[in-house]
């Protein structure tokens, strides 16, 4: 279970990230964040923002035209 | 880790180029880059209070011209509007610009407005050519407040040290 939950369903590029940064702000070091999206672009566009940002992609999952991907705060 | 650093130059003033500056910007800000933007001539449009940008078709072959309603049949029409018609019937730009503003809106897109918020929130810094503002007899009123105004030199003591540099 993650600590907060983003809802990005319905939102384009580059929204999804905006979003998940501002609610990572938010949050502690350690905390989980889960997105939920539509937009096939996250997909890439997940992995380059945790690489470059140091928060780590855990997990990242596909199924009925949403993604969710797992974000563990730095 | 040093921050990494973004320049762009946002040079054009219209509904579809307002983006490519400010999606990349607010992004790299999202990414942890340090983003300076360099407004200059048309590319000023998009600091104004009052954004009232337009897009149009008209010598633009490349823009698709797609209703935002009705059945997905109706949808795909790419209509192919001769220039005369564009040129020629009145209100042909205003007419454009809502339907473009209607598709940002049904495909999720931001909009110009969050996205410069967005920006600005993520402390982008931007500046206003202070030529062009003179050149254009604009007033530093019609811009939203937390901008600077500099030149070319100011844009390329950033750019200089940047690791991405564009210009939009």
């Amino acid at each position: 279970m993650a600590d907060k939950e983003l809802d990005a369903r319905g939102l384009n590029c580059p929204l999804p990230i905006l979003r998940a940064k501002k609610a990572l702000s938010d949050m502690s070091s350690g905390q989980t964040l889960k997105i939920i999206a539509t937009d096939p672009g996250s997909v890439k566009d997940f992995q380059a923002f945790a690489k470059q940002t140091g928060n780590a992609l855990m997990e990242s999952g596909e199924g009925n035209g949403e993604f969710t991907f797992l974000l563990k705060k730095a | 880790m040093p921050k990494k650093r973004m320049a762009i130059i946002a040079s054009k003033g219209t509904l579809d180029w307002g983006y490519p500056p400010l999606i990349l910007a607010s992004t790299a800000a999202a990414l942890d880059y340090e983003v300076e933007i360099f407004f200059t001539f048309y590319g000023l449009n998009l600091l104004r209070k009052d954004l009232n940008l337009k897009v149009s078709p008209l010598g633009n072959p490349g823009m698709p011209m797609k209703m935002p309603f009705g059945p997905n049949w109706f949808k795909g029409i790419n209509w192919n509007i001769p220039n005369l018609i564009q040129a020629g019937v009145p209100g042909f730009e205003s007419l454009a610009t809502v339907l473009m503003k209607k598709t940002i809106r049904d495909k999720g897109v931001a909009s110009i407005a969050e996205l410069r918020s967005l920006c600005l929130e993520a402390e982008v810094k931007m500046i206003a050519c202070q030529m062009t503002v003179d050149l254009f007899g604009m007033q530093t009123a019609d811009f939203i407040d937390g901008i600077d105004y500099a030149g070319a030199a100011a844009f390329l003591s950033f750019a200089g040290d940047s690791d991405i540099c564009l210009f939009t």
